[in-house]
């Protein structure tokens, strides 16, 4: 190889001086060059290079909105949220994340199967994506994410505000629950605002109003570094909060309610007829919403759904079943303002027949009038009473009150229900209605269908002279009014009516519901009375029958009924309407206690309240009794005889005023005795307003009114 | 025959000058580049490299080339028997793939990076026997053997990046000593040939040391690979402007988007801080510098010490245009380092040794 290098130093040989030209010449050619593409980077594109820039180390991380929370009536808390770690997988920052499951199931306390499945999920998202692996991450497993910052860099998580609800399901299905947006709801454009992985309302007023309660998402913009780890902040744009909301619940009610209704399944609402305010409302079986907060496992969402009574189902506005005898009220307003009810005798020998099929009655009430057949609840009354009616004016009557349809609450998934009539058997199963049908409506039976919310309305309507009222759950006064108005068009109903009924129809139907709960031969729920307390309802026991039968297919099998009671306090005017339904329950003056229960808990909390305003605000002489001795001076100052007592009784009455007594009345005088307002003046004072009547002194409208017929 | 008496007045005081600022410049950017690095304290490292490059500089520069000329050939062979040595597995250290190093002690030797220095004395000493007469197609043939053979020894590596340095040795001694344009024409033409040979058998490249090649040309292609350095790199240049984002302040080089910013792409994080004047300023001191060497090679003694500081410029000017070109996109990505920028031991001491045969040629232009 050497004999390359032979040869001597040629001392005199050159480098031609062209040819180092040439070198000279391509080298400044090449620094041209260079130059040239510096040009073309740094000062033609360098607007483009700095957003590329930009985009590169600046990362939009959302800032989530706080939900709005939720209180009762009295402001209490009824939903909060708290704040909670949620981790993320962001599969860009690592090339073989496979490869580090098992090590992030063990960390997270994952299932690996179930992670591996998730990442399998999102396989055809984008890479950026990031895919959510674990809410509610615990203390330890933010420390595992944290200490393994360097070996795990796609492990990312994110601060949230979740959903804490009541325990127990304390009205769960009222509040509804939240849960990750489905792939459906996003193609649908009342989601339009919406992203993939978004919290939304899934129910209840979680959903009815998830416009204000979502608030609006902030963002920030994070300064990462080419593995994403952050290393300072920007800007802030700061999420604006949901709005918190004041549900028309009574938290105490409510309680009252939950605990009244037990284990059983059904229903129950209350509400102030008055506004609509419903101040109760519960469903059983109930479910615990906080199980949707943290992504609901596939095994307790499949036990829900396939339970066959129905957990998540708000029966309260959803169950539709047959009224059964509560729809007797609605028939005696129809019977008394067609003016056939109140000139109708019935001779009750346990039944009635005239077209073939006998209808059978309960008892044998014998003599029976409008004002005794709806506390002893007389089907053979009732039978007759719809056969003269027919269902034409009873499908017209029903109809305006509000069966078969919405009420309007503003909670999504309520159902109409259904009144039959000559069009809609026409429609639906082509044939003509036969009399004999009509008798079966008109014991609430045959093809109508009410849910437990309808008959609150109906029948508190009904005791308030025909003003019909629109539930509501929350205050209309706290929404925006765009918000408001669009929320009449997203549930649609009956609304705010007024069916004006004759005084005398109405002080006959309520006071024939004032007797149901009296103690009586016959009555109903004469076990449901409560001392003190004006507690006027109806009964209702009812076959389960679907409308699609037609009416005829119960006759001959066992069912175990549903009951039901709705009752009003006071009769008249009332402050408070009941529903409740028990599903396949046992005996109507059941369902009748339960509900006079919760009817209890509100006149009880409300005289309490009322007591205490008495107290603060108003503190007006108090005249009271007292019987005291003297010393047993003559009036001439001699003493008496010995051997006669030495003191004296003495009997007066007196003016108190805070604590002291301001005039004193002589012994023996008559008291100033609250007289009971009688007949007629007892109507008109209900009239005004129960309200009004109580501030006029005492409780007239209650005392009078069932001293009154 | 006259002897001057050799001294440091005859060292060139303005190329060192001119080096040095360019080490400053480095050693500032390196400071800057791994700041928020597990880097960060390598441009102590780089001052102490830097240093001994200057000692060994002086060092080389008093030997004087001639002997070294002499010597060339044992020099060749034993770092021949190196290379091979490499390549056996129990005596190459394999480090990220490759077997490059030889471990003595606790030094890593790389005989790859000793071998271009070997190469350009060789050449030297070649062509210079050749007295600048018209090459032979033999001699040519020669020449070819006398570098390609490293060449490929390098590639087995594989070493892409330093065997590709090679070439510019063997092209600057055949232009200079002698090729006509004849010649050359044919073999740039056998060249491109042979090369687009090589490219398509798929013998000689690696698949990745393929891709490397030509992600440049779309580096969206492969955003996470090499694509994805390059890409990296042009926004990094691009975004810094005509007068950067300020020292330590560029967002590409501090947010670790930039791929080893201290050293591959270092002149992608100085001309993000330092923006395109900055850039511009440093592409002046490497024409300068060049251009000073070419001046020596022609002041030179005699062809061999010419031969010398050509090569040198050669080499240089190799990595000069295939590192600042691979920052801008105009060239693959390669791993070559850019010389008295890039951190790296090897390349800064490769770097000195090179201007200290320079300097040692310079020293010398009077003796004969």
């Amino acid at each position: 190889m050497t004999d390359m290098f032979d040869g001597v130093h040629n001392r005199d040989e050159r480098i031609p001086v062209l040819k180092l030209t040439v070198v000279q010449y391509g080298v400044l050619f090449m620094m041209l060059a260079l130059t040239a593409g510096l040009w073309r980077l740094q000062v033609l594109g360098a607007d483009n290079f700095r957003m590329l820039a930009e985009q590169n180390r600046i990362r939009k991380v959302p800032v989530l909105a706080a939900r709005g929370k939720l209180f009762d009536r009295e402001n209490r808390l009824v939903v909060d949220n708290y704040p909670s770690v949620s981790c993320f997988l962001l599969r860009e920052q690592k090339p073989n994340v496979e490869a580090d499951l098992p090590l992030i199931a063990k960390g997270l306390d994952l299932d690996l199967e179930q992670l591996r499945a998730t990442l399998k999920h999102y396989r055809l998202a984008p890479g950026y994506q990031p895919i959510p692996i674990k809410q509610d991450v615990t203390a330890d497993e933010e420390a595992f994410i944290e200490a393994h910052r360097n070996e795990l860099p796609e492990l990312e998580t994110i601060d949230e505000e979740r959903r804490l609800y009541p325990n127990d399901g304390f009205a769960a299905h009222l509040i509804g629950y939240v849960g990750e947006v489905s792939e459906e709801d996003l193609n649908n454009p009342r989601y339009a605002y919406y992203e993939p992985g978004d919290v939304v309302g899934k129910a209840g007023v979680e959903q009815a109003y998830d416009g204000l309660l979502r608030g609006e998402d902030g963002s920030r913009d994070v300064i990462v570094d080419s593995h994403g780890r952050e290393v300072g902040y920007l800007r802030t744009q700061h999420a604006k909060p949901g709005q918190d909301l004041k549900l028309t619940i009574d938290n105490d009610l409510q309680k009252a309610a939950e605990l009244a209704l037990g284990d059983r399944n059904g229903a129950v609402v209350a509400m102030d007829p008055r506004n609509g305010e419903i101040l109760a409302m519960v469903s059983r079986p109930s479910f615990d919403p906080n199980a949707f907060t943290i992504k609901i496992g596939r095994t307790d969402w499949n036990k829900l759904i396939t339970d066959p009574n129905h957990p998540l189902m708000n029966k309260a506005i959803q169950a539709q079943l047959a009224p059964g005898s509560t729809f007797k009220i609605l028939m005696s307003v129809a019977g008394l303002q067609e003016g056939i009810a109140q000139n109708l005798k019935v001779n009750c020998t346990g039944g009635w027949g005239p077209y073939g099929f006998y209808h059978h009655c309960d008892e044998h009430h014998g003599a029976v009038d409008i004002h005794n057949a709806i506390p002893f609840s007389c089907d053979t009354f009732y039978y007759q009473l719809g056969d003269r009616l027919g269902i034409n004016r009873i499908s017209k009557y029903a109809t305006a009150f509000g069966y078969g349809q919405k009420t309007g609450i503003d909670l999504p998934g309520e159902q109409a229900g259904l009144m039959p009539s000559q069009q809609w058997l026409l429609k639906n199963f082509h044939r003509k209605w036969y009399p004999d049908e009509t008798l079966d409506v008109s014991i609430g039976q045959g093809a109508v269908e009410a849910t437990p919310l309808q008959l609150a309305r109906i029948i508190g309507g009904i005791a308030s002279g025909g003003h019909m009222v629109r539930p509501h759950v929350v205050f209309p006064d706290q929404l925006p009014e765009d918000y408001r108005k669009n929320l009449l068009d997203n549930f649609p109903g009956s609304g705010d009516t007024n069916i004006p009924i004759d005084p005398d129809n109405w002080v006959t139907v309520t006071d024939g519901m004032a007797e149901v709960t009296q103690p009586g031969y016959f009555h109903t729920a004469g076990s449901a009375h409560l001392e003190w307390i004006d507690l006027a309802g109806k009964t209702g026991t009812a076959q389960v029958v679907g409308h699609d039968t037609g009416g005829h297919a119960a006759k001959g099998k066992t069912l175990i009924p549903n009951v039901w009671f709705v009752g009003v306090t006071p009769r008249r005017n009332p402050e408070l309407v009941v529903a409740l339904l028990w599903q396949n329950g046992e005996f109507s003056y059941y369902s009748a206690r339960m509900a006079a229960k919760i009817v209890a808990a509100y006149v009880e909390k409300k005289r309490r309240l009322d007591h205490n305003l008495v107290q603060q605000s108003n503190p007006s002489p108090l005249e009271m009794g007292a019987v005291w001795t003297t010393p047993a001076t003559r009036p001439d100052g001699k003493n008496d005889k010995p051997g006669q007592p030495a003191t004296r009784m003495q009997a007066g009455h007196f003016l108190v005023d805070h604590g002291e007594i301001v005039n004193a009345k002589n012994a023996g005088s008559t008291p100033a005795e609250q007289k009971p307002l009688r007949g007629q003046a007892a109507v008109a004072m209900a009239k005004t307003g129960a309200r009004a009547a109580e501030q006029g002194g005492g409780r007239p409208s209650t005392n009078s009114a069932r001293k009154g017929q | 025959m006259m002897r001057r008496l050799l001294s440091f007045r005859d060292f060139d005081w303005p190329l060192l000058g001119m080096v040095l600022l360019l080490c400053t410049i480095s050693v500032l950017e390196i400071y800057s580049a791994t700041l928020h690095t597990k880097y960060t304290g390598f441009h102590t490292k780089q001052v102490l490299w830097i240093v001994g490059g200057l000692l060994a500089m002086f060092v080389f520069s008093k030997i004087d080339y001639h002997k070294l000329i002499d010597l060339v050939p044992w020099i060749y062979g034993t770092f021949m028997v190196f290379l091979l040595a490499v390549l056996v597995p129990h005596i190459g250290h394999k480090a990220l793939g490759a077997r490059r190093w030889i471990k003595l002690g606790p030094i890593l030797f790389q005989p790859s990076e000793w071998m271009k220095l070997v190469l350009i004395l060789g050449a030297a000493r070649y062509f210079a026997n050749l007295g600048g007469r018209s090459l032979t197609w033999k001699d040519i043939f020669k020449a070819f053997a006398l570098i390609g053979v490293p060449m490929l020894l390098v590639l087995k590596q594989p070493d892409l990046g330093t065997s590709l340095t090679y070439m510019p040795i063997l092209a600057a001694g055949l232009f200079l000593g002698g090729l006509n344009w004849k010649q050359g024409a044919t073999l740039v033409l056998a060249g491109l040939l042979l090369a687009g040979g090589a490219w398509s058998s798929g013998k000689l490249l690696k698949p990745y040391q393929k891709a490397r090649l030509t992600s440049f040309i779309n580096p969206d292609n492969d955003p996470k690979g090499t694509g994805y350095q390059l890409r990296q790199s042009l926004i990094a240049v691009g975004s810094g402007g005509v007068w950067g984002k300020g020292a330590a302040k560029g967002t590409q080089t501090q947010g670790d988007f930039l791929p080893i910013p201290h050293a591959d792409f270092i002149f992608a994080a100085l001309g993000e801080e330092h923006g395109f004047v900055g850039a511009f300023f440093v592409l002046l001191l490497y024409f300068s510098i060049l251009m000073r060497l070419i001046q020596n090679a022609q002041t030179a003694a005699d062809l061999s010490g010419s031969l010398i500081i050509m090569g040198v410029v050669a080499v240089l000017t190799f990595q000069i245009a295939v590192n600042v070109g691979m920052v801008i996109g105009f060239m693959p990505v390669t791993g070559i380092p850019l010389p008295l920028m890039s951190y790296g031991g090897s390349s800064v001491l490769f770097t000195f040794l090179a201007l200290g045969a320079a300097m040692n040629v310079r020293m010398r232009r009077f003796v004969n």
